[in-house]
């Protein structure tokens, strides 16, 4: 390379477009600013859920009240579990690696519709607007839970109609975010990248987008419904004014159990990715990975009527429902095995990254295995709506796609900020998350099953261990959290200037500069071989 | 576990510890797995990967074995299931309404109870489930039973107890602000004990208290209004005759006197005007559950609060 060319080579923090300071942000269409956006935003929303999280467990520390009402305690999971899930966990990792890194894999510039991208980031800015001002405005945040389950959701005083449309306009957000990578991976392939040398990443993205573009219509026209049932009387849910509820629910999770899957698959894509570059293997069973996304987000769609075996449905449907559930548990199996045999005679690097994503592969698997004794009609009936629930989905969306998500932050850091953070105080983390995770989420499934009811102020007596332990749990994960954030702030902001490619990996990001420049690669690569093509 | 406190008790415990069994030992293998091989192959006592080929058998292996694990667990959870959905010809049936904070129970003969289910051991007991608000979901842990009480439609359960004794019933489908202090009791008896309390008259012993508050218990409104002046979700009946109460008339503020008439219109359509400070829609209508002998009383009671 010439000196002329090198002094041209701005990345893409310096490239500001001519826009000038915040602008420079707030009017990007690069791809990678706005994945950074997100992450900012996502980051300071999971923050605040996790504060509350920290109060509700600060509540429920012992019998008998602490420092709040149950008025209060109740709006505090429902705006918990909102904020976890439209603002955090399902935009989550698409909408930010999506963003950042999904480009980059696949050799292109940007994604296909750079400005509607750019339109979906303040949509979704918006919703989360809307879904934080139930705070303040009238009579305060929703206390329905996150699932809005109606006749309650059509009675009760509170800002139920904001919360919901603050939902529909997050769901639109991820359409939108959805059919963007649809088109970018179906026309923006760098030359020579089949769809079978395309990176995993890429893979579970795809079958994430379908999801999203298909199944977030579904609960956008079941929000509409409650708000017409609220402002206009039209009866459609609540049996006062001739409606069933059942169908409320039959909707919710029509859309809402595909989403578990939109929640899930992008943290599998990452493992993939993560896996073979710090064992220097060949993914084991590419194939077998790349299928079982499409089979999960197929199968997805037919589950749904596991969340309502207690809810009065016919025999025959609570059978077929079970039967189905069980068959979706096999693709997320397969791929358990694939990353493990990844590892066999490989040679693994314990780096933080990969701590990360074993500790995924560890509470992941707790988190499905729970989900079987879930599935299973008799277990479930004595289960549905228990502690052990709360539990297992903590197990799969914390330990799961929020480890997923740590881990990613790890991997791609260097890439995003060109620097390196702390590795030691980055491992330390981990080991303080992971012991305070097991203690505040593994007393919950015995909660559960001696027959403690989920989004439950009054603590009985009876479960007070659980629970105790399960408070000073918290303490631990959090401290490891913090301590993890500090270390990455440090790092972005003083850390050691990295490599291109610290973890030697072989997939297209990791060969251009960190950070990258605008247009990503000065010159468009051509894919030859197989991704995670490790020589032994 | 294994306890036969109810007759599904065993079937529920025998599908968990299948189930939760074979999930055991694929969690030992594959935690084993994942650090025996962090530990063999590390960079430093393993520097060189080795490439291993994809192997059809083994890929095969892992899809074919765990498929017919989960069809078995499948079998097991439909097995313990099966007996709920089979209740007997000659079950005692017994009317359950789950309403916003209590459990009522109403049998055969007319006699009525609130919180408290009182049912003959060794006997099929059949329960009808109805809400007149929201959802709920009766659930009693010790016979691992749990059935949503959806309004509008009319779910039902069945059990069987085993043993004698006092057993939690917990509402375990969140039904807005008090859903955590929606507790009651079953509690199972001799046939004899049964008998004799089916067919005692409560309000013959009860007469010493009024009969506007046996009515008032009677239809759990002490799950949102006390009696002492303390707020729950609906506001105190201490004091309540005879105050000025600012409510809520079709979106428009006004003030009414607690009168006969104001009270009589707010315990038979409770939404036409709505309290300060209070939520909509909390209270549902007793227009068919109070008669107006009922209704008198209530008022001659809430009356004598003041006094
Ligand atoms: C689920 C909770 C709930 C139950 C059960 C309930 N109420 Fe209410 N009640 C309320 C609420 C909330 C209000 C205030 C809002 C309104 O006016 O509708 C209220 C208002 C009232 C008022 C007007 C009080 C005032 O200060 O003006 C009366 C009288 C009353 N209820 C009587 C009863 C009686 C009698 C019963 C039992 C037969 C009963 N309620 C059961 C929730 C309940
Ligand atoms: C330190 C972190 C966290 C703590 C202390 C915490 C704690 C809790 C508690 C105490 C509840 C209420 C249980 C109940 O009363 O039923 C809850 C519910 C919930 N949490 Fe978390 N949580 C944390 C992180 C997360 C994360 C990362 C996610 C999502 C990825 C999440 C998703 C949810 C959801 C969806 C609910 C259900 C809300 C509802 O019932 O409507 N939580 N959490
Ligand atoms: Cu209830």
């Amino acid at each position: 390379m010439t000196d002329l060319v090198q002094k041209e080579h701005l990345n893409f923090y310096q490239d500001k477009q001519g826009h000038k300071g915040i602008w420079a942000w707030l009017l990007s269409t690069d791809h990678k600013r706005i994945g950074l956006m997100y992450l900012y935003s996502i980051m300071i929303f999971f923050l605040v859920a996790v504060t509350l999280g920290f109060l509700m467990r600060l509540e429920l520390i012992k019998p008998g009240k602490q420092f709040m009402e149950p008025e209060t305690y109740n709006k505090l999971f429902t705006l918990h579990g909102v904020i976890m899930i439209f603002l955090f966990i399902i935009p989550g990792i698409p909408a930010i690696f999506g963003n950042f890194v999904l480009p980059l894999v696949l050799g292109a510039k940007d994604v296909a519709f750079p400005r509607l991208n750019l339109f979906s980031y303040y949509l979704y800015v918006l919703g989360a607007l809307f879904a934080l001002s139930t705070l303040v405005i009238g009579d305060g945040a929703a206390d329905t839970g996150w699932t809005f389950y109606a006749p309650y959701s059509v009675k009760t005083g509170t800002n139920v109609s904001l919360s919901v449309l603050a939902a529909f306009i997050l769901g639109f957000s991820s359409i939108l975010t959805g059919l963007n990578f649809l088109t970018t991976i179906h026309r923006m392939r760098a030359p020579g990248m089949t769809w079978f040398k395309m990176p995993l990443f890429a893979w579970s993205t795809y079958a994430t987008a379908w999801i999203q573009v298909l199944a977030t219509p579904i609960i956008g026209i079941t929000l509409l419904m409650i708000i017409a049932e609220r402002f206009f009387g039209i009866g459609l849910f609540d049996p006062a004014l001739g409606g069933d509820p059942v169908l409320y629910q039959h909707l919710f999770w029509i859309y809402s159990h595909p989403a578990v899957y939109i929640m899930i698959l992008p943290g599998m894509g990452i493992i993939s990715e993560i896996i073979p570059v710090f064992s220097r293997r060949r993914i084991y069973g590419y194939n077998a990975i790349a299928y079982s996304s499409l089979a999960i987000a197929f199968i997805g769609y037919f589950v749904w009527g596991h969340h309502m075996f207690t809810s009065g449905m016919s025999g025959p449907a609570r059978i077929v429902f079970s039967l189905l559930t069980f068959l979706v548990a096999i693709p997320s199996a397969i791929k358990v095995f694939n990353w493990i045999a990844t590892m066999y005679k490989g040679a693994i690097d314990l780096q933080p990254p990969m701590l990360f994503a074993m500790g995924f592969i560890f509470l992941f698997t707790i988190g499905g295995l729970t989900g079987l004794v879930l599935g299973a009609l008799a277990t479930d009936i004595h289960l549905h709506d228990t502690y052990f629930v709360v539990a297992h989905f903590h197990f799969v969306m914390f330990g799961g796609t929020g480890f997923a998500f740590i881990a990613a932050l790890h991997y791609w850091f260097p890439k995003i900020y060109g620097k390196m953070y702390n590795i030691r105080r980055a491992t330390t983390a981990f080991w303080i998350m992971i012991t305070g995770f097991m203690l505040l989420y593994f007393p919950m499934f015995i909660a559960g099953f001696r027959g403690m009811p989920r989004r439950y102020y009054n603590l009985l007596p009876r479960f007070q261990i659980e629970n105790f332990i399960s408070t000073v749990g918290s303490w631990i994960l959090i401290t490891g959290l913090l301590l993890m954030i500090i270390n990455l702030f440090i790092g972005a902001r003083k850390g050691k200037k990295a490599d291109k490619n610290p973890w030697k990996g072989l997939t297209l990001e990791w060969q251009t500069d960190s950070p990258p420049s605008l247009e990503n690669f000065d010159e468009i690569p051509t894919v030859k071989e197989a991704p995670y093509n490790y020589k032994s | 576990m294994f306890t036969n406190v109810s007759n599904f008790t065993q079937g529920v415990d025998t599908a968990f510890v299948v189930i939760f069994g074979m999930c055991l030992v694929f969690l030992i293998g594959i935690t084993f797995f994942l650090i025996y091989f962090a530990l063999k192959y590390s960079k430093k006592r393993h520097p060189k990967p080795v490439d291993v080929k994809d192997n059809k058998k083994l890929e095969l292996t892992w899809i074919i074995i765990p498929t017919l694990l989960v069809l078995v667990m499948f079998w097991v959870g439909y097995k313990g299931y099966l007996p709920s959905r089979q209740v007997p010809a000659d079950a005692i049936n017994i009317k359950v309404t789950g309403m916003m904070w209590t459990w009522l129970f109403d049998y055969d003969n007319g006699k009525k109870s609130t919180n408290l289910l009182v049912v003959p051991i060794g006997k099929a007991i059949k329960l009808n489930l109805y809400s007149p608000d929201v959802l709920h979901s009766f659930y009693v842990p010790a016979f691992r039973i749990k059935e949503d009480v959806v309004p509008g439609k009319n779910n039902w359960m069945w059990f069987q107890a085993n043993e004698l004794g006092d057993y939690d019933i917990l509402c375990a489908e969140y039904c807005g602000t008090r859903h955590s202090y929606m507790l009651g009791v079953v509690r199972v008896v001799s046939e004899n004990e049964y008998i004799e309390w089916y067919n005692r008259d409560e309000s013959a012993s009860a007469d010493a208290e009024h009969i506007g508050l046996q009515v008032i218990k009677k239809n759990a409104c002490i799950a949102c209004h006390s009696l002492d002046g303390s707020k729950i979700v609906g506001p105190s009946f201490k004091g309540l005759y005879g105050r000025s109460i600012t409510v809520e008339t079709d979106g428009k503020t006004r003030i009414l006197l607690a009168d006969d008439e104001y009270i009589k219109r707010s315990i038979y359509e409770p939404n036409a005007d709505v309290v300060e400070g209070y939520n909509k829609g909390l209270m549902i209508s007793y227009k068919d559950k109070l008669t107006e002998e009922e209704m008198a009383e209530v008022i001659d009671f809430i009356k004598s609060l003041n006094e």
